[in-house]
């Protein structure tokens, strides 16, 4: 069946993957070929081809993680030629397409590099301590059951459309990957924001800025040095502001603690 | 005799507060001497392990992903009901649990619809105290809109990503409870047993993804939340690794199938583009509300646009056909999702289709572009429309988007009773993975709500009911304690290992994913959009040699000891070669269209799906018998006492 664009010429590509049998285990980049890639496939799709083909000559295929491959999930997590989710702007790797490569180009892939994010295998990055960083306070404390109605509590669209806007994080870990102190701000900032926004944090909300950073230093994350790359490489696009809001709610915590302990 | 589905007495509308003051309560400071496995972290499974917690139970979560926050309930994209009437435009209880009734074309269990309804407002208040950035009008109150099939604005949603704000909203309550050491977190742990000792659920075998170990879990009752299985059909909506395996290994140890042939079919997908084509993906419902669907008039027009002779945008309007629109002028391109993606089949099908392969429509935004301007559409629709400009490389707003009809949502699941118990005492079943209130076809942004409900405010309730009598001490009939080293979970164990080892040892020539494409070949093709007698029971024997193929030609490599994703893999397709034959069985049996089934030899002469209420108002429930033994049909009847039957009629 033809794609969408019935003038793609398929390409040859040469592929530079890191290969770690575990997280002990010493990684190396060894080099495969892939023949006959379509313009219009992801490029999951592509490593796809890649795995089949492995699996098809008794090699072992490729670890890597992914599930929706609609960039929502935030499974996805491959460094493509340097860069976080690889050349196109504001993509995570499962929505990149093969158009944006050339016939006969080399494609370095490697898995995210952070001290905080250990490898599980081949390009599959253990994460987790981005979930002890919510754990630690990224949520308001609600039981279920009594809560007012949904209209008691209005407000303004701008403050919800800003706090909608953080809190479309993906989790996915580019921000720390693309960072060189692989400082993990910007994510911890994209929640720190929404519910800094909105009425229903405020209760907690010195506490959980405190905690949130508190848990991010202890998982190892690197300090922030404010260059950016972090935001620049955010596929769903979560702004240096929330960042800048992050400083300026942990100080203020700092400043009249109600952290007791 | 039919097990006894539990509907309490009463008024439809009191049923459920009745039944909740007649549980039995287990006292606050017994509740830590219970444990209760949960099973997926999606809405439904995250939303339950957070409020059992919270209730005082010692909750352990399980999933396969690397973290709750990954579930496929993260991908829905349009909207949850709930009947808050906000709008004040005649939205009620009654009107929610009637279009959900009706929409399922009289195949779900009126007391859970209605349930369902009932606590549909309170999950809306739930979420927004979690800090769920909901949709807001200007004034700051909560925005709505209308959803595929219903005529009032009763949709709440978070931009084109309500399943992601939903999810991240049970996923910060469950962290929070995981923070107290209320819940104990499994990730990448995929379930692939479940121990059942003296008739009752006390635990599962599961295996660790990263390095192989087999782990037993014991619990006084197990709550499974592990999604649809639309996966079967190899392409579908679906997250990749959405599977069958925790509901079939539960039905294989004597939970009932319900109604596994009722698969919804979503009108608006991307259309397929090559055969390395790994999932479809899904544009939402909400697109229909301003999109206007059409094909060319006429096949000589479709075909000079399928070879590229001429572009979309030269075909004149009074060339067009606005189908929808033409044959249900009531509803027009809101008529339900089985309706709207049988008539885009039976447009391809004379011919009239578009794309390079012609199994495409057009969903048209120009008129709304026109109406209210690039910027407002986007600020409506712009991830959707980014979406698709980066999967075909074609720009929506200077040309209609290209969709076709894809596997969405499976409203078959594991049979549960009221209090959403499966035929395992102490195992139960939410979400997605039960078949439970969408009877035949489901209607747009009511499975978020399922989730939720089920999540949040029901099993809380009826969990308990059980636990209260079920005594503290784990132990079986023989006093002999219940834990890892109980005989029955030792055999688990060894039995997992062994079906591991099987796998591993054929080294064949077809890999695991040769046999999916395979299978979700001969399920699209048979057990599609449309079915007949003699395509199924084709699709049966075919289904069966491919499956005694897949025995004894899988290729593997490496070891059970590892991370294996290909050997993951494998275990996810042997189940769902099971389930396929078991939904094309379920098929043939039912001999009437109704919602997603439909039968070509069940039509009126407008090509309407004819139910047949007299003979088919039930339950299909399935009773596994052993492997390769046709599986026993069970018949719940469905009793409606509150919503008439009647034709379901969208013109
Ligand atoms: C693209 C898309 C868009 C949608 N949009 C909407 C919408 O707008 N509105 C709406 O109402 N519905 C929508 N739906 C449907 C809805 O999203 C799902 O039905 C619902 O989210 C299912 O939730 P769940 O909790 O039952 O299962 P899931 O979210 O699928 O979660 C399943 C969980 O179970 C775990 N699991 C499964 N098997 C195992 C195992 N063997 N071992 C361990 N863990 C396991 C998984 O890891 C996961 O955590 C959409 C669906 C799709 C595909
Ligand atoms: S901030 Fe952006 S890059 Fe970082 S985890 Fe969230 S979505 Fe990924
Ligand atoms: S696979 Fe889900 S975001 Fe890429």
């Amino acid at each position: 069946m033809a794609g969408s664009n019935p003038n793609a010429k398929p390409m040859n590509l040469t592929l530079n993957v890191w290969r770690q049998p575990n997280r002990d285990a010493q990684g190396q980049i060894v080099e495969y070929k892939v023949k006959d890639i379509s313009p219009d496939m992801s490029f999951l799709e592509m490593l796809d081809v890649l795995n089949e083909d492995l699996l098809h000559q008794g090699q072992d295929p490729v670890a890597f993680d992914h599930d929706c491959r609609e960039g929502i999930c935030g499974s996805c997590d491959l460094f493509i030629n340097g860069r976080s989710h690889g050349p196109e702007k504001g993509t995570t790797t499962c929505q990149l397409h093969m158009r944006k490569f050339s016939d006969g180009d080399t494609i370095t892939i490697e898995p995210w590099r952070a001290h905080a994010f250990p490898v599980n295998k081949d390009l599959s990055v253990d994460r987790s301590a981005f979930d002890r960083i919510i754990q630690a306070g990224g949520y308001v404390n609600v039981n279920t059951g009594g809560a007012p109605d949904g209209n008691e509590i209005p407000i303004p669209k701008d403050i919800a459309d800003r706090a909608f806007e953080a809190a479309t994080c993906i989790g996915c870990g580019a921000c720390v990957a693309a960072c060189k102190n692989a400082s993990a701000m910007l994510f911890v900032s994209a929640k720190v924001s929404q519910l800094a926004l909105l009425p229903q944090g405020q209760v907690e909300r010195k506490t959980r800025v405190e905690n949130m950073v508190a848990q991010m230093d202890i998982e190892g994350f690197g300090a922030c040095t404010n260059i950016g790359s972090c935001a620049a490489e955010c596929p769903v696009g979560i702004s240096l502001e929330n960042i800048a809001m992050l400083n300026r709610e942990f100080l203020a915590a700092k400043a009249t603690s109600n952290n007791l302990a | 005799m039919f097990p006894d589905s539990k509907i309490p007495e009463g008024s439809i509308a009191e049923k459920w507060d009745k039944h909740k003051f007649n549980v039995k309560l287990v006292n606050p400071a017994n509740k830590r001497k219970y444990d209760i496995i949960v099973v997926g972290t999606g809405l439904a499974g995250g939303a339950a392990a957070a409020s059992l917690a919270e209730l005082g139970y010692n909750v352990k979560a399980f999933t396969y992903h690397d973290s709750p926050r990954r579930a496929h309930s993260i991908a829905a994209q349009g909207g949850i009901n709930a009947a808050k009437n906000y709008q004040n435009d005649g939205d009620s209880v009654y009107r929610l649990f009637y279009d959900t009734v009706k929409g399922g074309d009289y195949r779900a269990r009126e007391a859970n619809v209605y349930r369902l309804a009932q606590v549909s407002v309170n999950i809306i208040d739930q979420c927004v105290a979690q800090g769920v950035p909901f949709a807001r009008e200007y004034g700051g109150l909560l925005a709505n809109r209308s959803f595929g099939g219903a005529q009032v604005s009763r949709t709440f949603y978070a931009r084109g990503q309500t399943g992601q704000q939903l999810l991240l909203g049970a996923y910060s309550a469950l962290s929070r409870q995981i923070s107290y050491g209320k819940v104990k977190m499994y990730t990448r742990s995929e379930l692939l047993d479940v121990v059942v000792i003296d008739g009752q659920a006390r635990g599962i075998v599961t295996r660790n993804l990263v390095n192989g170990k087999i782990e037993s879990h014991t619990a006084h009752a197990v709550v499974l939340a592990t999604g649809g299985y639309g996966n079967v059909f190899y392409l579908s909506t679906n997250a990749k690794y959405c599977n069958v395996t925790a509901a079939w290994r539960a039905h294989k140890k004597g939970a009932y199938f319900a109604n596994p042939c009722f698969t919804q079919i979503h009108p608006t997908c991307i259309p397929v583009s090559g055969d390395y084509q790994s999932k479809l993906t899904l544009m939402s419902e909400s697109l229909r509300n301003d999109g206007r669907v059409w094909v060319p008039k006429t096949v000589e027009m479709a075909e000079r646009l399928r070879k590229g002779e001429i572009h979309v945008n030269d075909i004149k309007e009074e060339e067009r056909d606005y189908f929808l629109e033409r044959k249900y002028p009531a509803f027009g391109n809101l008529v339900p999702r089985d309706v709207a993606s049988r008539n885009a089949k039976q447009m391809c099908d004379e011919g009239r289709g578009v794309g390079s392969s012609g199994l495409a429509v057009y969903l048209d935004f120009a008129d709304v572009i026109k109406r209210i301007g690039e910027e407002a559409v986007s600020q409506k629709y712009g991830n959707l429309f980014d979406m698709y400009a980066k999967i075909t490389d074609e720009n929506p707003y200077k040309q209609p988007m290209r969709i076709y009809p894809a596997v969405h949502y499976t409203m078959g699941g594991l049979w549960v009773d009221y209090n959403l118990q499966t035929t395992i005492p102490g195992l139960y079943a939410t979400g997605e993975c039960n078949f439970s209130d969408h009877g035949a076809n489901r209607l747009g942004a009511s499975a978020l709500m399922q989730g939720l409900a089920d999540g949040y405010f029901v099993i809380p309730y009826t969990i308990g009911d059980y636990l209260a009598k079920t005594p503290a001490k784990l132990e079986d009939s023989n006093k002999v304690a219940i834990n890892a080293q109980h005989p029955a979970f030792v055999a688990a164990e060894q039995e997992v290992r062994d079906r591991t080892a099987k796998f591993l040892a054929m080294r064949g020539n077809r890999t695991p994913d040769e046999f999916h494409k395979a299978l979700g070949h001969i399920m699209w093709e048979y057990c599609g959009m449309a079915r007949n007698a003699k395509g199924l029971t084709f699709a049966k024997a075919e289904i069966q040699k491919l499956r005694r193929e897949f025995w004894q030609d899988l290729k593997l490599v490496g070891s059970g000891e590892e991370m294996n994703q290909a050997l993951e893999k494998a275990g996810r397709v042997a189940d769902f070669l099971e389930l396929g034959e078991l939904m094309v069985d379920d098929a043939l049996n039912r001999n009437e269209s109704c919602g997603g089934h439909f039968r070509e030899e069940y039509q009126d002469e407008k090509g309407e799906a004819q139910r047949d209420d007299e003979n088919y108002a039930y339950v299909a429930a399935w009773e596994f018998m052993g492997d390769n033994q046709p599986e026993r049909l069970n018949k719940e009847p469905l009793v409606f006492e509150n919503v008439k039957l009647s034709k379901r009629s969208y013109e």
